[in-house]
């Protein structure tokens, strides 16, 4: 990627995050009456989320199975309530565990 | 509600952003030298909106509409929590300082501020940003350097803190709400979707993310309302 363009993609990003912020924040005082897209905004933080981690989880290592295994123990993790933190630890860990150390141990 | 105030009740959100963002730093270096990826984490202020942003810009089809849109989506929640902040706010946090401040509207500085019982003040709110806005971009920053210099096996293990944070975020709402649960699995069978099914492999990452988020979202709005009375600390727990 160019520079100009690198340049061009961080003011629309940096420019619409910074409107969704401010704009509302100087011109509405009171509450969305629509209890529809109140409903809506409430869901799109987590569908968004999980939209972006499953499938993509599963490839963002070197091996597909420590991408499940780092799912799957991310969520038991969550169970547990370790929060944001502890939760990432875990899943790091995970595929530390599969991919750097399991090879090893078969070689 | 003093600045120092603010500063010292930021102090454990600027740690963990300190951590979340050292992932994105590394996820960042695969692409862009450690300047540039810091200076994202500058202008942003944002989880979810960074990565999938990155994603486009290292998507050789990604495009600027493309950016805006995904932006807009996955972002439009701090609308929400900027409209509930601004019935927080002391009377003399004026336009000029809400313009000035609003970088600071994140999941977790947001809910800090609105769980305060006396109203928000302009000073209490920017000393509140401080550490996690440091935090946020020098763990990127370290991240990026990082991404450079430690071994190929600890950077690949790093790759899927994100993902756990955003795992961390989303299962115990899926506990705590059936509706919730609903909607992303909806979310998830439509990323299946688009991973695997030939005729839909043609749209981009972004896009696709936007359209399994509109779909699910839609539906739990249009099968699962929300009570009537919005709690505003129903969005605790998010990260930035």
């Amino acid at each position: 990627m160019s520079l100009r363009d690198y340049f061009v993609f961080l003011t629309v990003m940096a420019g619409v995050t910074y409107l969704l912020r401010a704009v509302p924040f100087i011109l509405l005082k009171g509450k969305i009456k629509s209890r529809f897209w109140r409903s809506f905004l409430a869901y799109v933080p987590y569908t968004v989320l999980a939209a972006m981690t499953v499938p993509a989880i599963f490839y963002s290592t070197d091996s597909k199975t420590s991408g499940v295994c780092a799912l799957v123990t991310a969520v038991v993790a969550s169970f547990c309530r370790l929060g944001l933190v502890g939760v990432a630890v875990v899943a790091c860990c995970t595929v530390l565990c599969i991919d750097g150390l399991l090879p090893m141990l078969f070689l | 509600m003093k600045f120092t105030k603010g500063v010292k009740d930021g102090l454990p959100i600027g740690l963990g952003y300190f951590a979340v963002s050292f992932s994105f730093g590394i996820a960042g270096s695969k692409f862009f030298s450690w300047a540039l990826v810091t200076l994202i984490s500058m202008t942003n202020l944002t989880s979810a909106g960074q990565f999938a942003g990155l994603q486009i810009m290292a998507d050789a089809a990604g495009t600027f509409i493309e950016m805006a849109i995904a932006t807009f989506f996955i972002n439009l929640r701090y609308s929400l929590m900027a409209i509930s902040l601004s019935q927080k706010v002391a009377p003399n946090f004026g336009t000029f300082k809400r313009l000035l401040l609003a970088t600071g509207i994140t999941d977790e500085i947001y809910a800090l501020a609105v769980s305060q019982a006396s109203p928000v003040t302009a000073r209490y709110f920017a000393g509140l940003m401080v550490l996690p806005y440091i935090g946020w971009s020098s763990g990127t920053l370290c991240g990026a350097v990082c991404g450079e210099i430690l071994p190929a096996v600890v950077t690949n293990a790093l790759g899927v803190a994100l993902y756990g944070m955003f795992v961390a975020i989303v299962v115990p709402q899926m506990k705590a709400s059936r509706p919730t649960l609903v909607a992303v699995l909806i979310a998830i069978a439509c990323s299946f979707a688009f991973k695997f099914v030939p005729a839909l492999s043609g749209v981009t990452v972004g896009f696709a993310i936007i359209i399994c988020a509109l779909v699910a979202s839609l539906l739990g709005a249009a099968f699962f309302p929300i009570k009537d009375e919005p709690d505003d600390n129903s969005e605790q727990g998010e990260a930035a």
